[in-house]
């Protein structure tokens, strides 16, 4: 063991040219496909939201499922799944209950909100709550938070990006450290501009075969190389259950222990309840051609979060291959998110090491683009086009749209260049406890009216505000943090105004879900005082027959029409 | 087609929650090919998963198609794009 890592080079020492080469060419292809993509399925024009920002509306079920694929597991996920499970134990693969749950939950909703948006032509989540509620404020609240979770999620996609790119030797320091990722970013910007959606359809093809061969080889391959799962995990379990200088304590365990429980049940569920708020995944749901497709790409889907599970096992063949985790030259701190990266670089030959990079790279770029789209697109409907210029017509949209995917984009690189990327992680766990607060005016509001459009407003503000003060509270003692130290929040130190309904208890759970259940309480006690009141709810643009609308029904709206 | 649609084979999208109820798989005993319990049951719960979902996709496929009496003339169908 000790042996072979002394013989190759040192991981972000010095450059890996097989490596760079294999990336390298692999991203050219992509980079091909990105600017072919415009020509690809071509509508009337591009020049039209249902166009650039939505592909058309007719993707079938193959292309939604690597378009969906590419966009829920992002390289984030592929790099930092296996660095919670390599960092903390069991508690990090609360992503696999996670993605088994979210496709039973969300199939039945996920199919209302495509045939409404399909029959009225909603672009975006805040498209259907502005119809819904005839309240564009209620619809701008709903935009905000979509865009603030989201940009964070781009920024986290560029981390992933530069942990392969430093662990090829591309570590600089400064600014000359972040040249390459710009230099991604921009070739990916400039082919986003121009094809819209179907540049990351197209891309998600190569980008999901690379990471199914990746993945399946590294799971075949390293616990054969490293002596069996059986030996593996007793070395994972002895190295975590070894207490942690800082505190003390050892740093996690293979099974959950008896206080994080709650967590790994609130985390997989709220998680999971987020995920199809987010913009981005609406984005690819509504892309779609047919109710069939969202159904099929519910059943099959599924064959993703096996991936994702066996990769985050890989964080404890990392403990068990020695891995340390190389230090970022641009903030001189250990970073934890190498070490799957650090892992293949020394486990696999630099032509397969270069393509497991690869199949990082290309994965951060699909969600990346998707997600500024997606931002975009609510830009574009629920901010400009409602409040800045509001005869804006189909064109000028789509030109709208394509400008605020370039700002997005390069706000996020803004984030990687002059921010500590810590700050994203921290922005990324903050923008998954806001976006669930979108739940309640998103995904409730697809079956019943029954919530007032005020109680949504004042629940959206509760959840929105105890839930940035957890997780504000929430303090990390093994590496110092003291604001915003993770999502674990015990059940004694959870405070109602100052009132301690556990006190003294350890039970940790996540305070995203916390935060929700306010919301909707809040929500509930609200809409009874509005509605005893009498106030207005707003008008109901849409009627009971749009949500079961499907694609070969008569009189369906054209697509893409000015 | 309007209102509320429900169909009895969608409870079955509820069994999966069941991968919430930790308690019943939190052991490191019996492993699986030396994989603890914990992972290779979770790992295992996806196919439980792709069934409930699939079992429902493939029994509600008929609801909403008009059950009344057939009215389509001889005109739509010569047009060859009623499904």
């Amino acid at each position: 063991m000790t042996n072979q890592i002394l013989a190759a080079p040192a991981p972000g020492a010095g450059l890996q040219w097989t490596e760079l080469i294999v990336f390298g060419v692999l991203f050219l292809l992509v980079t091909v496909l990105g600017f072919f993509a415009a020509k690809w399925k071509t509508g009337a024009s591009l020049d039209h939201l249902d166009e650039w920002g939505l592909g058309g509306r007719k993707f079938g079920s193959w292309i939604t499922w690597f378009l969906l694929g590419g966009d829920l597991y992002t390289a984030y996920t592929f790099v930092a799944v296996p660095a919670l499970v390599f960092g903390a134990g069991a508690i990090g693969f609360y992503a696999l209950p996670y993605t088994i749950l979210v496709y039973p939950i969300v199939l039945l909703p996920a199919l209302r909100m495509w045939s409404v948006s399909r029959v009225r032509g909603f672009v975006t989540p805040a498209d259907f709550v502005r119809a819904r509620f005839g309240s564009p404020t209620l619809a701008l609240l709903i935009a905000i938070t979509g865009i603030v979770a989201t940009m964070p999620y781009i920024a986290l996609q560029l981390v992933g990006l530069e942990s392969v790119l430093r662990t090829m030797g591309l570590n600089g320091s400064g600014i000359v450290g972040h040249l390459p990722l710009l230099i991604a970013f921009v070739i990916l910007a400039v082919y986003t501009y121009q094809s819209g959606l179907r540049a990351p359809a197209l891309i998600a093809f190569v980008k999901d075969i690379l990471i199914y061969l990746v993945i399946l080889a590294a799971i075949i391959y390293l616990p054969a190389k490293l002596g069996g799962w059986s030996h593996i995990f007793d070395q994972a379990a002895a190295k975590l259950a070894t207490p942690n200088p800082a505190t003390g304590k050892p740093a996690g365990s293979i099974v959950l222990g008896s206080n994080n429980q709650l967590q790994y049940i609130t985390l997989a569920l709220g998680s999971a309840l987020a995920l199809f708020l987010y913009p981005h995944s609406l984005t690819s749901v509504l892309a779609s051609r047919g109710r069939s497709v969202i159904k099929r790409n519910m059943v099959a889907l599924p064959a993703y979060s096996f991936l994702l599970g066996l990769l985050a096992l890989l964080g404890y063949v990392a403990i068990s291959a020695g891995v340390k985790p190389i230090t970022n030259a641009a903030t001189g701190k250990p970073d934890t998110n190498t070490v799957i990266p650090v892992l293949f670089d020394l486990q696999f030959p630099a032509w397969f090491a270069g393509i497991a990079f690869a199949a990082i790279g290309i994965g951060a770029l699909v969600p990346a683009a998707i997600m500024s789209i997606a931002a975009a697109n609510l830009w574009t409907r629920n901010i400009y086009k409602e409040y800045l210029k509001k005869d804006a017509t189909p064109k000028q949209e789509a030109k709208q749209a394509k400008l605020a995917s370039l700002i997005v984009k390069f706000g996020a690189v803004a984030f990687i260049l002059f921010i500590d990327p810590q700050f994203s992680i921290d922005l990324q766990l903050i923008g998954g406890v806001l976006i669930l607060q979108t739940l309640p005016a998103v995904a409730i509001s697809l079956y019943t009216r029954w919530f007032h459009r005020w109680g949504l407003i004042a629940g959206w503000i509760v959840g929105m505000g105890w839930g940035l003060i957890m997780l504000y509270g929430i303090g990390n003692p093994a590496n110092g943090k003291k604001h915003f130290g993770g999502s674990a929040l015990p059940l004694g130190d959870l405070s109602i105004l100052g009132w301690h309904p556990f006190s003294g208890s350890l039970l940790q759970i996540y305070p995203g879900f916390v935060a929700l259940i306010a919301n909707i309480v809040v929500g509930v006690v609200v809409t009874v005082i509005a509605r005893r009141m009498k106030v207005f709810n707003g008008t109901d643009d849409t009627n009971p027959e749009d949500y079961h609308a499907d694609e070969h029904d008569k009189d369906l709206r054209a697509i893409g029409v000015h | 087609m309007t209102g509320f649609q429900f169909s009895p084979w969608n409870l079955l999208l509820l069994v999966p929650l069941l991968i919430l109820v930790t308690p019943l798989f939190n052991f490191d005993k019996p492993r699986l090919f030396g994989m603890p319990f914990f992972y290779w049951f979770q790992l295992a719960f996806v196919v439980v998963g792709v069934v409930c979902v699939g079992v429902v996709y493939v029994m509600t496929k008929k609801v909403g198609v008009a059950s009344g009496p057939d009215r389509l003339s001889v005109d739509d169908l010569d047009e060859g794009n009623v499904k």
